[in-house]
């Protein structure tokens, strides 16, 4: 948790944004967009990074392992394209945007902690080439995401 | 109209299967598809299952997990499941319980590994109330200090499994396939199998527990039973992972243990 903390205090500076001061809040990045099911995009053109959050690592616990998907498969928005193993739960990774997977982060094999210590960073998922761009537009910008992990944790 | 009436209409429904001696891989495959294609609750028990099977979980690897000239000797069938945990050998003697719920009809739990453990742990301390020190300890149940139910979870969008495998009674022998894994609970510490686990069977009479299993499950739910086949198999399809490993894996995996293990010896 401390390593978290001063990750999260790292990213947070490196970028200037503002986090909650209520307690340790996760990261959210400005220059990203999110689903409510707590996956990360990079957009780049016709090319788009996925994650997932910091919020979601946090609540997942340690992450054993990485399913990937093959290269060539195709995502589409909001659905499964594979999974994180923590604890003793498989939890689903959806895709935040419909694409093709052209690159995965083999590395998660053999450091599926990655994902933990650096979502946002080295522990990127896949990389698709997109199909649709505007789908983009479904996604929350980082403040409404915030907002989203706030009231889903005051909530429980 | 009773006050019992009354207050079951507020809980969402749960369908109820009662199962006996069926296969875990049928039990398995039947879950996988329910999580993914149903959008009902359900509540399977199946009090045993029919011959010795190893079940691992997704991330599973056998040369890790199992001591496969045995396994591989004896003909044991190893299954590697759609949810994550450890690995388990099960047999008739064994008790699963599966809970497969809607997130939006249990809202007081987050659709995370620890919510969904905390809210069974305290779902099974109305069934073991009274009983020899029942608590969920990291992510067993334990009685004391002696685990007795393994635990894994799938989680999806919007709906999440919580199973469990209830160690009612089980063999040394059995337990002699299974290496000892190298992620343990902190709680094990340095203590062997024997040591470990305990018999459900010394703490509580098999049919009870499946009836206050039910009653606590009726607590938070409005509970329909099905049979079996009364279960529509129909619905969108889905990514099947649960799977029986074939004797060719099993022989390859013991090659490369093998191999590993000579370099390891010449080096």
């Amino acid at each position: 948790m401390a390593s978290s903390l001063l990750w999260a205090s790292r990213v947070a500076s490196r970028l200037r944004i503002s986090v909650s001061q209520r307690g340790f809040s996760s990261v959210v990045l400005k220059d990203l967009k999110y689903a409510d099911s707590h996956e990360w995009v990079k957009i780049d053109g016709n090319k788009a990074t996925f994650g997932i959050t910091d919020h979601a690592q946090d609540h997942l616990g340690d992450v054993v392992y990485v399913e990937l998907p093959d290269l060539g498969r195709p995502v589409s928005q909001g659905e499964s394209f594979g999974a994180v193993e923590s604890v003793k739960a498989t939890s689903d990774i959806n895709s935040p945007v419909s694409g093709t997977v052209v690159e995965v982060n083999e590395k998660l094999t053999e450091s599926p902690g990655l994902v933990n210590t650096s979502p946002y960073e080295e522990g990127w998922i896949i990389k698709v080439e997109l199909s649709d761009a505007g789908e983009a537009k479904n996604l929350m910008d980082s403040d409404k995401y915030s907002k989203f992990c706030e009231e889903e944790d005051v909530k429980h | 109209m009773s006050v019992n009436r009354i207050k079951d209409l507020g809980f969402p429904l749960m369908n109820l299967v009662k199962l006996r001696g069926t296969p875990i891989l049928q039990q398995l495959l039947l879950e996988e598809r329910l999580l993914r294609s149903s959008s009902d609750n359900w509540c399977i028990i199946n009090d045993g299952t029919n011959v010795p099977t190893i079940v691992m979980g997704m991330s599973g690897k056998p040369c890790e997990l199992l001591e496969l000239e045995p396994v591989i000797k004896d003909r044991i069938s190893v299954i590697k499941r759609f949810s994550g945990g450890g690995t388990v050998i099960v047999d008739r003697n064994t008790l699963f319980v599966s809970l497969i719920c809607n997130r939006d009809d249990v809202p007081n739990v987050q659709p995370y590994p620890r919510s969904v453990m905390a809210w069974s742990g305290s779902l099974y301390s109305d069934v073991f109330k009274g009983i020899s020190d029942f608590q969920l300890r990291e992510n067993d149940y334990v009685f004391g200090d002696r685990k007795f139910g393994g635990n894994a979870q799938s989680i999806t969008r919007n709906r999440w499994i919580h199973h469990t495998s209830f160690l009612w009674d089980y063999s040394e022998n059995n337990m002699a396939y299974l290496k000892l894994p190298s992620r343990v609970p902190q709680y094990r510490l340095e203590r062997d199998h024997t040591d470990f686990v305990c018999k459900m069977k010394d703490y509580i009479e098999r049919s009870v527990f499946i009836e206050k299993t039910i009653k606590a499950v009726g607590t938070q739910f409005r509970l329909k039973e099905l049979n079996l086949d009364d279960i529509d198999d129909t619905g969108r399809e889905h990514l099947e992972s649960t799977r029986l490993l074939t004797m060719d894996e099993l022989k390859e995996a013991a090659a490369n243990t093998t191999r590993t293990q000579s370099i390891a010896q010449a080096v």
